[in-house]
This record gives C-alpha cells, structure tokens and sequence, in this order.
C-alpha cells in the first residue's frame, strides 16, 4: 500500500472516530512531535496537549467531504503541531519564536484559524453545559449527545413516563439555550 | 408551557419527523410569523453547536482512551505514578507541586515583565525623571540634626528612618492621601509629615502604577481628622496656559513654586497627564499643583531630565478613576472636598490656609 493510500484510510477512520486509526496516527508520529515541543522550551505535558489539539484539527478536516491531503500525513500533522506551539509560545511571550525546524512544513493557517473557532464553539457550549447543573446536564447529554431515545431516558432517570421525561428535556434545553447565547452578548 | 410545545414543533420539524399536512401547515406558519422563522434558525444553529459539541467531546474521549493506551504501553510519557524506582515515584509525587511552583514562578516572571513592559512604556523616554527624593548619607545627617532643634515640643516618638522622601496631599479630611505610585514604590514603611512637624505611619490603600498615583490612609491613633479642606479637585481638564501654584517637600521645609500649564499631554504623549512649566525638583513628586481658584488640577510626577522646566503632572481626574476603583469596599468612601474656600484670596493666604494638607511623604 502506497503512503497516499494508508494516510487517505487513516484520515477515514479518523473521521469516523475509530480507535484503532487515532492509535496508529499516534504511534506514526507522537514520538516526532514530543522530540519537537522537548526541543523548544516545552514540556512532556506541552507536547500531549499540542498533540491532541492537532489531533482535533485534523479531525475537523477529515470529516469534510471536501479534503483532500496535499502532503503527507506526517508533514500535515506536523505543520500543524509547529503552528500551534509556535502560537502557543508567543502567549506566553516567555521565549524568542525562533523555533528549530525537524521537518519541511505546508502552510496552515487557515486551519488553525477555523480550529480556533470550533474550539471557541466547544468552549462556550461547555461553559454553558457546566452551569445548567443537574439532573438537565445528564438528561440533555442522554438525549442530544449519546442520542438516547425518550423511554430509555425515562426509565434511566426514573420520570414516570417518557412524556414527562420530555416535558423536563425542554426545559432544560431552554435553559441551556439562554446561557449559551447569553455569552454571545457578553462577549 | 406553550415555548416546549413550539420548541418540541420545531425540534419534529427539523428532524423531518412530521406528516407532510404538518409540514405544510408548520411552512406556513413560518413563512407569515417572523418570530417563529427566527426561531427555527436559531434553533437549527443551536442544535448544529450542540451536536458538534457532542461529537468533539466524544473524539477527545477517544483521544484519552488511546493515550492511556499508549502510556501504559510505554510510548507516552505518563503523568500516573508506577513506582517503578523510588526517584521516579518521588519525581511522578511532586511533580504536581512542582508544577504548581513552576506555574507561580512563571506567573510572577511573566507579571514582572508585564510591568517591565508598563513602565518602558510609560517612561521609555530616557530623559522622564522621577522626583522622588533617594536620601543621600549626608543629607540624612543634616535631617537628623535639624529635626533635633526644630521638634523637641512633639511627643516623643521615633523619628522614622528616612530612605525616601516625596509630597502628598490629603483628599479626605478622614486621612487619605494622594501621592505618586513611585514614591511609596520602594518604600516599606510609610510616614507621612505635615508643616507642623507632625509624623504619622501610613498605609497604602491602592496604587497605579500606570498613572503613577497612590491613595494612603493615615493610619495612626494621633491623626484628627479634618472637617474642611478648603481646596477641591478639578474634575475636568485644565486650559492651556492656566497658571497655577504648586506645595511639595524637595527639602524638609515646604516649597512654593508657580507654573503654567503648558501641553495638554505629558512625556510621550500620554493623554493622562500634562507637562508643565515650573521648577520642580526630586521630592516635589505628589504634591498637588493647585490653580488660582484653589482647585488642584494635577499631582507632580516627574520631571525631564534634559529640557529645562519641563515636568510632568497626572491630570486630577485621574484620582477620581482610583477613588472608584476602591469604593466597592465599603470602608473606602471617600468624601472628596467639593467646595474650595480659596477663590479670591491673595496667594499668601491661599498658601496659609492649604499648607498644613499637604504632607511629606517619606519612608524607608
């Protein structure tokens, strides 16, 4: 199998959000990564955090439709992983951004920027996840994100029947609706 | 009840669960009510962030998951404790801690360089020259002795030792004062001292560094509090070429200047203060320059080094920015004076009349 080939069933799983793709990804390219982050001023922990957020850009892009890897998988991963210590450093505006080159690199800018945005996203619906409290955090987290259906719900949380289980859903859903866009305004 | 029953309407709609008479009825509901077209998008958007909010959270469960792995493995480095070798396990044991001292340490380096950055900034001119008084060995003698001669009559209490010496003024009869962020900069105790050789130990209450001014509360048993400062504080700018007086300590004895204002804006710009024409000499630093009217239109903070005459004073608004900052405590409401009894004396009294409010701030 050619290295297109195995990156293009790799980028596939990923987006699938299959174990056992992430793992190879993982063990393709971690240890390159580490090398690079130990190298300039970060920290074992730095390089787990920077490995998984480029793990979620390239999540991001895999889900599209429309992308195609113009590089390959270890020159991608590692742009993006550059980029994003790189920006890292500049936060903490503690070190020169001269930053020692492991690999060649393709610009991925855009990528960053959009990743940065999904993650704001992510950000604020935890935030207003958090606040809502229980039982509505489980009974929404039940229902939109492990998509359970209203009876089994019911029966879970002990409602007395699915109707009014649902009843309680809305509720909760309004709540969450207003703290999330409530953040929109104060920001 | 009835927002659950739309809510559940729209939620059925975009899930395409509905019988087609539904749909063309609910269509046309939306097409005629505004508000129910605004919600169906802004819940549709709600429902996509909260759906790819549940995916990327499930993916970073993933994500952990296959570190684990990884880490138990051996190709990870692994934040758990194996207690393979005591070195190890005590490392794995205070790592955290050492994190936390780590985080800290870089916290206080990253704050020291913001301040480094602040104050490049705000005095990046190298001839901005701070009129706080450093106290020279021998001018200390000379204090030393003179405070001998001049204060037997004051009850006895030890006379502090003096590393620095600046101005300031009093602003609530209570015993608050202004005076520069950089005089009480290096200062670890505060004193302060009137005309009348009177000392009491102040605290500061707050500073900023970025306007240079600082409050201080007298904070002695000795002090009585003052019912009527007869100057006030300007609140709004002063006019170019307003000519004004200004009290400060550049020596031990309180010293008369006189001035215009001069430019609108201070060293580099800097639109919270003014530069003004006036002889002014390390140790006048927060004392107040007070118009003919007896409103204090600014607090000397520096001076240039290289240009004659030119120095620098924070606008007196400025104080009325700190005096907010503090009054969400309740102990910190402060009754600045509205009211100047100045207006129309001749300067000799205006001077008697305010002397004894302005202070020598000094400290070691």
């Amino acid at each position: 199998m050619s290295t297109i080939e195995h990156d293009q069933l790799l980028l596939k799983g990923l987006a699938e959000n299959d174990k056992k793709s992430i793992e190879t990804i993982y063990r393709q390219n971690y240890s390159m990564i580490q090398s690079f982050v130990l190298n300039n001023n970060g920290s074992a922990d730095d390089a787990r955090d920077i490995f998984q957020e480029a793990m979620v850009v390239l999540y991001e892009k895999a889900k599209l439709s429309s992308f195609l890897l113009s590089c390959q998988l270890k020159t991608y991963l590692y742009s993006i992983c550059r980029r994003l210590w790189l920006k890292r450093l500049q936060q903490m505006s503690k070190f020169s951004t001269q930053v020692e080159n492991l690999e060649e690199t393709v610009a991925v800018e855009e990528e960053i920027e959009e990743h940065e945005k999904v993650n704001n996203d992510f950000i604020l619906m935890e935030h207003a996840m958090n606040k809502i409290g229980e039982p509505c955090k489980s009974l929404l987290d039940a229902y939109y994100l492990q998509k359970k259906n209203m009876l089994e719900i019911a029966g879970e949380f002990g409602y007395t029947n699915a109707d009014n289980a649902k009843t309680q859903k809305y509720k909760c859903l309004v709540r969450l609706k207003k703290l999330f866009f409530a953040q929109y305004k104060n920001a | 009840m009835e927002d659950i029953l739309l809510l559940e309407a729209v939620e059925r709609y975009l899930a395409g669960e509905m019988n087609l008479q539904e749909k063309s009825v609910f269509e046309d509901l939306r097409k005629k009510n505004a508000e129910l077209d605004q919600l169906v998008v802004e819940h549709t958007y709600f429902l996509q962030g909260l759906d790819k909010y549940g995916t990327l959270k499930s993916f970073k469960h993933t994500l952990l998951e296959v570190e684990s792995n990884l880490a138990s493995e051996g190709l990870m480095a692994t934040p758990a404790l194996k207690g393979k070798a005591k070195v190890l396990s005590l490392w794995n044991k205070y790592k955290r801690s050492m994190a936390v001292a780590a985080s800290i340490a870089g916290f206080i380096s990253l704050l020291t360089l913001g301040l480094t950055i602040t104050y490049t900034k705000k005095y990046g001119n190298e001839s901005y020259y701070e009129l706080v008084k450093e106290i020279t060995k021998t001018n200390k003698e000379i204090i030393v002795l003179k405070s001998k001669n001049v204060l037997p009559a004051i009850p006895i209490k030890p006379e502090p030792k003096v590393d620095f010496m600046g101005s300031g003024f009093l602003i609530d009869g209570k015993g608050y004062l202004v005076t520069n962020a950089h005089v009480i900069s290096k200062m670890k105790n505060i004193y302060v001292e009137n005309t009348k050789g009177q000392y009491y130990n102040a605290v500061a209450v707050y500073t900023d560094n970025n306007v240079d001014l600082a409050i201080l509360k007298i904070n002695d048993t000795a002090f009585r509090a003052v019912t009527n400062l007869p100057y006030s504080i300007k609140r709004s700018n002063s006019d170019l070429g307003e000519q004004f007086f200004t009290l400060g300590f550049p020596r031990k004895e309180i010293v008369y200047g006189e001035g215009y204002v001069s430019a609108k804006s201070g060293s580099d710009g800097d639109t919270t203060s003014y530069q003004l024409t006036v002889s002014a000499n390390p140790g006048n630093s927060g004392g107040p320059v007070i118009n003919r009217n007896g409103e204090i239109i600014g607090i000397i903070t520096a001076k240039d080094s290289k240009a004659d005459g030119v120095v620098y004073a924070a606008k007196s608004k400025n104080i009325f920015n700190l005096l907010d900052k503090i009054k969400p405590e309740e102990k910190y409401q402060l009754k600045t004076p509205v009211n100047t009894t100045l207006k129309g004396l001749d300067r000799v009294q205006q001077v008697k009349k305010m002397e004894e409010f302005v202070y020598m701030v000094v400290g070691n």
